[in-house]
């Protein structure tokens, strides 16, 4: 430890960071704004200011930037200094000469950096008399409102969607002090990861459209922690609510997992808790063909008690969708033999290989904060940054560590982040894109090679063989692609804490085969070598660890056991098999049970329908695809309606099955899980249990400034109405309690004394340690070994390989039912070679139809050279595409053609 | 010896040297000499012992600069020499002389610096205004590239260059020389954070050297008459001669190659023609727009780097404003600040908010709208955009004027908010 000594007291502090960082982890406030913890410095805003000595007997000292100056040990520093102080008070004077002080009817007021930073100054009286600059706004598509006049030039936005996220179409225009942050023209902006503009500027330039839509005062809001439904990766977000409407979605900081950013699926895809579609009180059918009506809720209960009396089995099929205690109450219920996956044959075996892959690999299980960090990543069959977005940034930024280590080598401290750009120009760590389609990352790959699927396995497979002699290599492989292998066998096995990524997206067991077998290879020449994996469901790692099988063997199930009635829990069937599967799954059993919050097709189908709550107004576990197990807490209080799926089980076992366990609360259920389901060991550890306090305190889910409690509802009575009790959790819902929290699975909001915006992440310590589901004992790499490379593709005479396109915007289900969302995607696309397209007779935005023997869908076509012959790239979970279980031999013709 | 080796050659028609009458004034010998006798350190050492001082404004070392790139052997890939013909400084035009009439003075120099750091690139970063400057050196070079004094194996040697001419569009800010390098790759002309210094991490990350027009044109001078001759050039302590100018109510406003240590004095009176009749000098910038006033108390004072340090301001491009009594000081200051205002890249915060408001106050007091608290108002604006206090040197330099303003010539300041008026106007 090294000692900084700031206005003459001592502190301990590590080294490495500049003095800014420092201080503020010291628990001091120096006001800024350019500097952000994942962007690091540029000493532009001349905030920071600080006054350093030479040493004890210097009684002047000189103004520094506290962002560009390195803490160095027995330094001596002066934060209350008056002329530092006041040279801070007069920046903020300039900064607000232009800015039009429209607080009480900016979106940012009352969460705003720059309200912040003005109070910590001191800067009260406005001495700039002259006009104000002004500029025009721009509409930058559905998610993100733009308003520049508030501007203060802090450049944080393009350097975070430039720099860090690598877009393109935001730029800074202008000069002095008329500086323009926007697109060339008005437009949607690009990136996906564009929403985080609304986080990272300081005021309100960019803000939430989605949030402004349904308008709040930030203050208001009823906030909890929660974990994103939205793909596999489980980034951590803060979910905030008002009235029993999910008001906007912000990311909450974790080291490991999304650390400072969300991709915009993640934090504009909430509004289908809010839907048209939600189902919000029990729904009964008379008979078969009747239509679904309300039905009481002790009704329901009974009718669905009434199921297991039959004597006839029960069918349960959970979903990687459903959180972990809902899918154990479900398996609880009807018993593990009789417990299924809501997956397709193929898709459960690439599930269920991805979990065993992770948790048999000898290498590291790689968190993103691992991939970010990676000295070299093979990406392996995956198009990252439509199926898992936030992995794709956190690939981005290993490409910059080889800039990291070159810039530590001149001497350069690592946080002088525009210095490291400049000395980075020429040297570029190594990145591999080897995907069925092109993709994002494309422009910052080292190597790209797009081919079908197999031949992305066996690339991997001879990276592999390359790596370890004794696995086993592809037959008649190319020398060029033979020769490519080595190349990146050797970038990888040289690197520093190499990755390998791969997933479910490509819908190649073999594709994951061969990502497994490269980590496999690659840790007996490189220790520090990980694997990362994404699946395709928010929960999909923590389903497989309650092994059910998938719907193929349910269907079989329920023929053979003439099952009384199938329970399917949070998942629509025809999204994820095939139609004439689910359709047999939802007409053969005498009853269905649909618990669900949104009315799928699935639940159209259903006897009776149970309305499940979302992860807003529930609170539970996902495990993630690095296997983590993380909680998420309900920031909408239970409502009369709806509950948690797991509740209205508890309901349901507690009639049929007096002597199963009585669940009250969450933790029961945990506890219960964690006794009964070995690899749930740990999910106890993922947050602090309901009993827990700080301080004999519960944690304020409201802020203390929270207004109109009994203004709400003063139409109909002006008493206050008692808060609702939460027995789930140690938060409260109420703004009495601690604000502040250390546990990090507890953060509700981001808040400190005297920072009221996002930016009081800055105070927060650390995540906790990680829970993890174990490895599997005993297992190592030799069964990897057993795989076999798959035989190159060859094209057909009359059928096409259709390989899977994803979108990120269009491809996932819940996202779509967000209207900013779904106002983004485009019909479904065929990506076909420019050969294969004349041939078909087939021009660019030609309508186009392909099917196979049972199904035909309509889709529009596109040409790209990228596309190998005789293949083809389609978009998946759109309507039309739904039932297809890509990749698949398809025919493929112009519509109307013969 | 000559007395004046960057100008003694030219033309009195003012039309660029050609190649033939350059080599007869001796031109291109350093050169030859320098790649066929003298390796790149010798060239730096002849440098580093002739004490030669960057003529761009800040009076860095040459040899000294050049030390800092890394040999051949500790680096990968190529270095690059840049040209900073980029002269935007208000009241400055002495490259635009050199450039426009003795351009291969310049590629000489440039092409012996560039051999010196080992540099196959020359890149000359010309302000787009100085359209004929970049005409009349794209001539020189390609007369040069026939002559073998570009291309590979320069004379015989080893030594292989190339000279690119890059106009640019052009901001006050490219003369700086991150700024410029910035520029040149095609991005804002925003300065870089330093360190890394450009002659470790440059242009597009490769080791660079930028050099102003006149301090290149100093280098064949010096490697062809050595070091003792190029001090004894000079009056005082910084060796060489110096180009000056003077702008301004002078009976001959001009530009002269005097001895480095020249006296505002004997440049305004001997050089310049003395003031027009009318008009007394009430003070001057003496070495362009970002330069501290002087007054008439500071006439002796020698032109060179230290002693104009100590009096209070700087050489700065050593071409120098002269101020009289009839021109009202307020608006001078003011005309100085709007200049840098609209020159401000937008980067850090006091540059650009507190120039603009600096000047609306300026236009204000001249308009007779001033306020009496303005003047504490400016005095604190000069330390805001201070030293220190800013990314790069622009703001500081801006209200080094301003702030010496206020010193020498408070009393029109004063009664400009008094008289509600400028008295000045009639």
């Amino acid at each position: 430890m090294a000692t900084l000594y700031i206005d003459n007291k001592p502190y301990e502090f590590e080294e490495g960071r500049n003095l800014l960082h420092t201080c503020l982890g010291l628990g001091f406030d120096i006001p800024h704004f350019c500097w952000h913890p994942a962007l690091d410095s540029v000493g532009a805003c001349r905030q920071c200011a600080v006054k350093l000595f030479k040493d004890e007997n210097d009684c002047t000292g000189t103004i520094v930037m506290s962002c560009m100056t390195a803490a160095r040990d027995n330094m001596r520093i002066s934060i209350d200094d008056k002329e530092a102080h006041e040279f801070r008070a007069e920046v903020i004077g300039f900064l607000m000469a232009n800015h039009p002080h429209d607080c009480p009817v900016c979106d940012e007021g009352g969460e705003c950096h720059l309200q912040d930073m003005t109070v910590l100054t001191g800067h009260t009286y406005r001495e700039h008399r002259f006009k104000k600059r002004t500029h025009r706004n721009q509409d930058l598509g559905p998610f993100v409102h733009h308003e520049m006049n508030r501007c203060i030039a802090c450049y944080r936005c393009v350097r975070f969607y430039r720099d860090y996220a690598g877009g393109k179409d935001l730029e800074v225009f202008g000069w002095h002090d008329s500086v323009y942050f926007g697109r060339h023209e008005s437009g949607v902006l690009a990136s996906e990861f564009a929403g985080n503009l609304v986080e990272v500027c300081p005021t309100g330039v960019f803000t939430d459209k989605t949030f402004r839509k349904h308008f709040t005062r930030k203050w208001d809001l009823c906030s909890a922690p929660s974990v994103c439904v939205h793909c596999s990766l489980g980034c951590n977000t803060i979910a905030g609510q008002r009235s029993g409407v999910l008001r906007r979605i912000l990311n909450r900081f974790s080291e490991d997992v999304n650390g400072y950013f969300l991709c915009d699926r993640g934090r504009f895809g909430y509004e289908f808790v809010n839907g048209s579609r939600r189902v919000r009180t029990p729904l009964a059918k008379k008979g078969r063909n009747q239509k679904l009506e309300p039905l009481d809720r002790s009704a329901a209960i009974k009718r669905v008690a009434e199921l297991f009396s039959s004597g006839r089995p029960v069918i349960g099929i959970g979903s990687g969708r459903a959180s972990l205690e809902s899918n154990f109450a479900l398996r609880q219920l009807v018993g593990p033999q009789r417990f299924f996956v809501a997956e397709s044959e193929t898709q459960h075996s690439i599930t269920t290989e991805i979990v065993h892959a992770l948790r048999r690999t000898p290498a590291s299980r790689a968190s993103l904060r691992d991939v970010a960090k990676a000295g070299a990543v093979l990406v392996l069959g995956e198009d990252v940054t439509n199926t898992a977005p936030l992995l794709a940034l956190a690939v981005r930024q290993a490409c910059r560590t080889a800039a990291l280590t070159n810039a530590h080598g001149l001497g350069i401290d690592p946080w002088n982040d525009a210095a490291i750009r400049e000395t980075g120009h020429n040297v570029r760590s190594s990145l591999v894109v080897a995907t069925p389609t092109l993709t994002k990352l494309d422009d910052v790959a080292t190597t790209v090679y797009h081919a079908p699927p197999d031949d992305i396995s066996r690339l991997g497979f001879a990276i592999a063989h390359a790596l370890d002699g004794s696995a086993p290599a592809p037959r008649g492989l190319s020398p060029e692609i033979e020769a490519m292998a080595r190349g990146i066998a050797r970038d990888l096995a040289q690197a520093a804490r190499p990755a390998v990524v791969s997933g479910a997206g490509s819908g190649s067991a073999s594709v994951v085969e061969a990502a497994a077998g490269v980590a496999a290879a690659l840790y007996k020449v490189n220790h520090d070598a990980c694997l990362c994996m994404s699946l395709s469901e928010c929960n999909s790692f923590g389903c497989t660890l309650l092994g059910g099988r998938d719907l193929t063997a349910a269907l079989d199930a329920a023929e053979r056991d003439n099952a009384e009635a199938v329970v399917v829990l949070e998942a629509d069937l025809y999204r994820n098999c095939d139609p004439a599967i689910a359709g047999a799954l939802l007409t053969l059993p005498r009853n269905v049970v649909v618990i669900d919050h949104t009315l799928t097709a699935t639940a159209a189908m259903a006897d009776l329908v149970l309305p499940a709550a979302t992860f807003a107004e529930a609170s539970g576990t996902f495990v993630n695809n690095e296997g983590r197990f993380q909680r998420f807490f309900s920031a909408i209080a239970p409502q009369a309606g709806f509950a948690p799926g797991y509740r209205w089980i508890a309901e349901i076992l507690s009639v049929v099955g007096p002597e199963a366990p009585r669940w009250e609360t969450l933790d029961d259920i945990v506890n219960d899980m964690e006794s009964r389901v070995a690899d749930c060991a740990g999910i106890r550890a993922a947050a602090p249990s309901a009993s827990f306090r700080e301080g004999s305190q519960k944690i304020a889910r409201q802020s203390f400034r929270a207004s109109g409690r009994t203004a709400l509802l003063a139409n109909t009575s002006v008493a206050e109405s008692p808060n609702p009790a939460d027995p789930d959790s140690a938060l409260a819902f109420s703004p009495e309690g601690i604000q502040a929290p250390r546990e990090q699975p507890l953060v509700a909001r981001y808040w400190a004394p005297g920072i009221n915006s996002v930016q009081a992440v800055s105070k927060y310590h650390g995540d906790p340690p990680a829970a993890l589901v174990k490895g599997e004992a005993g297992a190592d790499a030799a069964e990897n070994h057993g795989a076999k490379a798959p035989a190159a593709f060859a094209s057909h005479a009359s059928e096409w390989l259709v390989m899977p396109l994803h979108h990120i915007f269009g491809s996932e289900e819940l996202s779509m039912l967000s209207p900013s969302v779904a106002s983004l995607a485009r019909s479904a696309l065929i990506v076909l070679n420019p050969e294969d397209a004349a041939k078909l007779s087939i021009r660019e935005n030609d309508a186009v139809e392909v099917s196979n023997y049972a199904l035909s869908c309509a889709c529009v076509a596109a040409i790209a050279s990228w596309v190998t012959k005789g293949s083809a790239a389609l978009s998946v979970g759109r309507p039309e595409t739904q039932g297809l279980d890509l990749p698949e031999w398809l025919w493929i013709r112009k519509a109307g053609a013969p | 010896m000559i007395d004046s080796p960057l100008t003694h050659a030219m033309k009195p028609t003012k039309e660029a040297l050609a190649i033939d009458e350059y080599e007869d004034a001796g031109g291109y010998a350093a050169l030859r000499t320098a790649v066929t006798e003298m390796t790149p350190f010798d060239v730096t050492a002849a440098v580093t012992d002739s004490n030669l001082r960057g003529r761009g404004g800040a009076g860095f070392p040459t040899g000294k600069k050049w030390s800092f790139v890394p040999p051949p052997g500790k680096r990968t890939g190529a270095a690059y020499l840049v040209v900073n013909a980029d002269e935007m400084e208000p009241g400055t035009f002495k490259d635009r002389l050199l450039l426009e009439q003795n351009p291969h003075l310049v590629l000489e120099g440039a092409l012996a610096a560039a051999f010196a750091i080992q540099a196959q690139t020359v890149y000359v970063f010309v302000r787009w205004a100085y359209a004929k400057a970049a005409q009349r050196l794209t001539k020189a070079i390609i007369e040069a590239q026939r002559r073998g004094y570009i291309g590979d194996n320069v004379l015989g040697s080893k030594f292989c260059v190339r000279v690119h001419v890059h106009t640019s569009h052009g901001r006050y800010l490219c003369g700086e020389e991150t700024g410029l390098l910035n520029a040149l790759e095609g991005k804002r002309a925003s300065p870089r954070s330093k360190p890394p210094f450009p002659q470790v991490v440059g242009l597009l990350g490769r080791p660079t050297v930028v050099n102003n027009v006149e301090t290149l044109c100093n280098i064949p001078p010096i490697l062809r008459n050595g070091a003792a001759w190029f001090k004894a050039l000079s009056k005082t302590g910084d060796s060489g001669t110096k180009l000056y100018g003077a702008s301004g109510r002078v009976n001959a406003p001009g530009l002269w190659e005097l001895p480095m240590g020249t006296t505002p004095r004997e440049i305004i009176e001997k050089h310049a023609g003395g003031m027009k009749s009318g008009y007394n000098l009430r003070g001057f910038l003496p070495g362009g727009a970002s330069t501290d006033f002087l007054t008439d108390r500071h006439l002796d004072v020698p032109m060179d780097f230290d002693a104009m340090q100590k009096a209070g301001s700087r050489l700065g491009t050593g071409t120098m404003i002269v101020l009289d009594d009839r021109t009202c000081p307020v608006a001078m200051v003011h005309n100085l600040v709007t200049f840098f205002a609209r020159e401000s890249c937008g980067w850090c915060t006091p540059c650009r908010d507190g120039l603009p408001w600096t000047q609306n106050i300026l236009a204000d007091i001249e308009q007779g709208r001033g306020r009496p608290e303005d003047l504490d108002r400016l005095e604190l604006h000069c330390k805001l955009l201070g030293p220190g206090r800013t990314f790069c040197a622009l703001a500081p330099g801006a209200v080094e004027p301003l702030q010496s303003a206020l010193k020498y010539f408070r009393e029109d300041f004063e009664r400009h908010i008094t008289e509600k008026r400028c008295p000045y106007k009639h």
